[in-house]
């Protein structure tokens, strides 16, 4: 186990794309102090910024307020990253496997372009989660990233493959230009959910602002999301599936493009 | 003063041939003996002039529209840090300023030629030239689509043409005149395309792009230029263009022209479905036509950025991908087209486009008439070139690619059934004196008394992570080490070429008006100073149009 307490909050974004299990698993207390990070343009070492406990561990433990500490995790294809407190932006960026739990709040492109791995942050989080970033055809591949509380824009952007599921509100474009993949939102979202998405599912357990591009088909309980939610309630997140309680009504799109996406929205018995 | 000792000297311009001779460098010229200074030792290495890109596309509104159109591959791309002697860059697909320069630089390669700028945007334009070290730099004036010129041209006003035409080359402080799918890009402003070379287009009553081809290169004669008209012929990249390839020919005959990027018009066939190979069609028509020299346009495997002026065919290339777009309307002046493309070997048209490419270079008999381009970044990116060559001198490894194309593709291509292999003699005929004598830059492309002393010595084994040409040992650029045991150390700004062609000084009270009506800017705001270039240097024409 490797502990990194930050020492204060750096005054510029700090870029630590070394804070990653496949770069601490083979090094030793002093080499890990010495891993470079940059402050703006400069370089400087890890230890100018944390006190770091341990060595030669894939588990990283990473202590206080680290909202300007970009790149953690990026890249990662192995092991545990906790973060007690908030972290920057790009967080587990590019990963392909691991874990990363934050217990604070994230910030934007959170998962961006990952391929694998499981990333959990209990607070909110900022903008374009598990997108494509800025020219990429695609977004997330695979893997899963869950928000406890609220998230920006353009959430799940080109996205692929792998779900994404946030508990608190979401703002303008979630699932923009869409490939596949699922979105789950707990709490609803903004204005224009899934404009230009091609294919994949947006779930919300909350009536959405449809845009006019989307057409009604069904109201119905797809067997597909019996098997999503067993595996959502073993990350502790609650997706309905009890004709008892409700179903969901089917809407197809973005007819614009034109797509075979679908959003599904909950609407409960008796509503 | 710098000695180079005991390398093995390829100078085709002055007929040596691989001998062993020394090379003496004295304030930044070759001359014939220098006592003192540095000496290097070039014993088992190859002592090569300076490489001469003939067509590229390295600076300007069109390449910097493309950089901002492909930020994923600026992640993806070559990172150069800041340094004491170098500045920060990106490589990659559409390298930035400062990073242009190094990868030229770190190939060997001294002297490039932009060859795609319109006058409205010549001020960008050198601007990102000064800011590519190191390399010397021209670039080439888009003409072909001009309304100013066509108007004349329509009118059969062709005196009057060229004297607009000098005026426009001295206001944008460029080198030639280039021509660009004559007609076609200023009908595309109306959705159309000029396909048919003796059939008038949208916008004109009796102008074809036969009689702008025809008039450019009357023009450019009569000027005197040291480079002739630079054609981008029409119907670029079509099936079965073959045909619209060789009646050019027989348009400029008893003309001088470059043909740009031969390998995008030498295509058989009527549709996609059965496109092939015509390499052999035009390298034919093209031997017997003397009076012109082309570039290869080849096309490597692999990722590119398709930029050209050709907005019709950039719009079809689009409708083909379907993947980005991009396209600018240059006012009165020209257009362009941006597709970000991938030439893939399992596709049929990208085989017979890489075959084509090198058979081309193989079956044009006059190294000194056909030289080696990607047209950057369009069928490759220029770091490639190394690929190139070593595909031109080995014929096995050549044929072991060609083995690993598709059937379908093997069988309409000719490449197959090539032998021939280019001798370091030619290949630096193809890579340096050539495109020298063919931009006219008399002190470029030789290793003579009083050239530049630009040169790039490579080792005679190349790494083993490398073709031959890839990490030259050193180069030097006007005398001055800029290269040294592989590693970029830096280097001087670089001279623009520009001329200064002769005009009736009255015929900017022709201009003005017309100006003034048409143009969204002031004309005060339209000519470059020359006091904008940082480092031009004027060649001199002959004192009278002939």
């Amino acid at each position: 186990m490797i502990t990194l307490t930050l020492k204060e909050l750096p005054s510029v974004p700090l870029e630590a794309e070394v804070l990653s299990p496949d770069v601490t698993a083979g090094l030793s207390n002093d080499a890990i102090r010495a891993l470079p990070v940059y402050l703006g343009k400069r370089q400087r070492r890890i230890d100018d910024f944390f006190d770091v406990d341990g060595s030669s561990s894939d588990q990283i433990t990473i202590q206080g307020d680290a909202a300007r500490v970009k790149w953690i995790g990026r890249a990662m294809t192995r092991g545990h990253i906790r973060i007690t407190g908030n972290t920057g932006m790009h967080l587990g960026a590019y990963m392909s496997g691991g874990t990363i739990e934050v217990s604070g709040n994230g910030a934007d492109w959170v998962g961006a372009e990952m391929s694998g791995g499981l990333i959990r942050i209990d607070g909110n989080a900022g903008g374009q989660i598990g997108a494509a970033y800025r020219g990429s055809s695609t977004g997330m591949r695979d893997g899963t990233i869950l928000i406890g509380g609220s998230a920006g824009l353009e959430v799940g952007m080109r996205m692929k493959r792998g779900v994404i599921a946030i508990g608190g509100p979401v703002r303008d474009f979630a699932g923009l230009q869409m490939k596949g993949g699922t979105i789950i939102l707990a709490s609803g979202a903004e204005l224009r959910t899934g404009a230009w998405m091609m294919r994949g599912t947006i779930i919300s357990l909350r009536p959405l602002p449809l845009m006019p591009t989307f057409a009604y088909a069904a109201t119905y309980l797809p067997d597909v999301l019996r098997i999503y939610a067993a595996y959502l309630r073993g990350l502790g997140f609650t997706l309905p599936f009890d004709q008892q309680q409700g179903a969901y009504q089917r809407y197809t799109g973005d007819t614009s493009v034109p797509g075979k996406g679908e959003i599904l929205i909950w609407n409960p018995r008796g509503a | 003063m710098l000695r180079i000792t005991g390398g093995k000297v390829y100078d085709p311009a002055n007929g040596v041939d691989g001998v062993i001779q020394d090379i003496c460098i004295d304030q930044g010229r070759i001359v014939a003996s220098a006592e003192g200074g540095r000496t290097i030792d070039a014993r088992g290495m190859l002592v090569f002039p300076g490489g001469v890109d003939v067509h590229t596309h390295v600076a300007g509104g069109a390449l910097n529209f493309a950089r901002g159109l492909v930020p994923e591959n600026q992640r993806a791309a070559r990172k150069f840090l800041h340094g004491k002697d170098r500045r920060a860059g990106l490589g990659g697909m559409t390298p930035t300023t400062f990073a242009t320069g190094y990868l030229y630089a770190g190939m060997g390669w001294t002297t490039v030629n932009e060859a795609a700028v319109p006058v409205l945007t010549a001020k960008h334009t050198h601007e990102e030239l000064h800011d590519t070290p190191i390399v010397d730099k021209s670039c080439l004036l888009l003409m072909a689509n001009n309304e100013m010129v066509l108007d004349l041209l329509e009118a059969g006003e062709i005196e009057r043409a060229r004297h607009v035409v000098a005026w426009l080359i001295w206001a944008a402080k460029v080198y030639g005149v280039k021509a660009v799918n004559p007609g076609g890009v200023a009908a595309w402003k109306w959705g159309k395309n000029a396909s048919a070379l003796h059939e008038t287009f949208e916008g004109y009553q009796s102008l074809t792009p036969a009689k702008i081809i025809a008039g450019l290169a009357q023009i450019v004669d009569e000027l005197q230029l040291p480079h002739p008209l630079h054609l981008h012929c029409n119907n670029l990249g079509v099936p079965g263009n073959v045909a619209t390839t060789v009646e050019t020919m027989q348009v400029l005959e008893g003309r001088r022209a470059h043909l740009a990027h031969l390998q995008f018009h030498a295509y058989g066939g009527d549709g996609w479905s059965n496109m092939h190979s015509e390499a052999a069609a035009v390298a034919d028509a093209f031997n017997r036509h003397t009076n012109l020299t082309c570039d290869a346009g080849a096309v490597l495997f692999g990722d590119a950025v398709t930029i050209t002026a050709d907005g019709p065919w950039q719009h079809l290339l689009y409708q083909l991908t379907g993947r980005k777009w991009g396209n600018l309307d240059v006012e009165n002046e020209t257009g362009c087209g941006i597709v970000p493309y991938v030439y893939k070997d399992r596709s049929l048209v990208n085989a017979v486009q890489w075959a084509v490419g090198l058979e081309l270079m193989l079956l044009i008999t006059d190294p000194w008439r056909v030289f080696l381009t990607t047209d950057h970044p369009n069928g490759g990116c220029f770091w490639r070139y190394p690929e190139i060559v070593q595909l031109l001198m080995d014929v096995e490894f050549r044929k072991e690619q060609v083995r690993r194309l598709p059937e379908a593709a093997q069988q309409r291509i000719v490449l197959g059934d090539l032998d021939r292999q280019y001798s370091l003699f030619e290949i630096a005929i193809i890579t340096s004196a050539g495109p020298a004598r063919a931009l006219g830059l008399s002190n470029k492309g030789h290793l003579g008394i009083g050239a530049d002393a630009d040169i790039a010595i490579y080792p005679e084994q190349p790494d083993p992570d490398g073709f031959l040409f890839s990490y030259p040992r050193y180069v030097l650029k006007d005398g001055e080490i800029v290269v040294e045991e592989g590693e970029v150390i830096g280097g001087s700004e670089g001279r623009e070429f520009i001329v200064r062609p002769q005009f009736d000084a009255g015929i900017e009270a022709y201009i003005r008006p017309l100006f003034q009506q048409i143009y969204t800017i002031s004309f005060d705001n339209y000519p470059v100073a020359l006091e904008r270039l940082r480092h031009p240097e004027q060649v001199t024409l002959p004192s009278k149009p002939a």
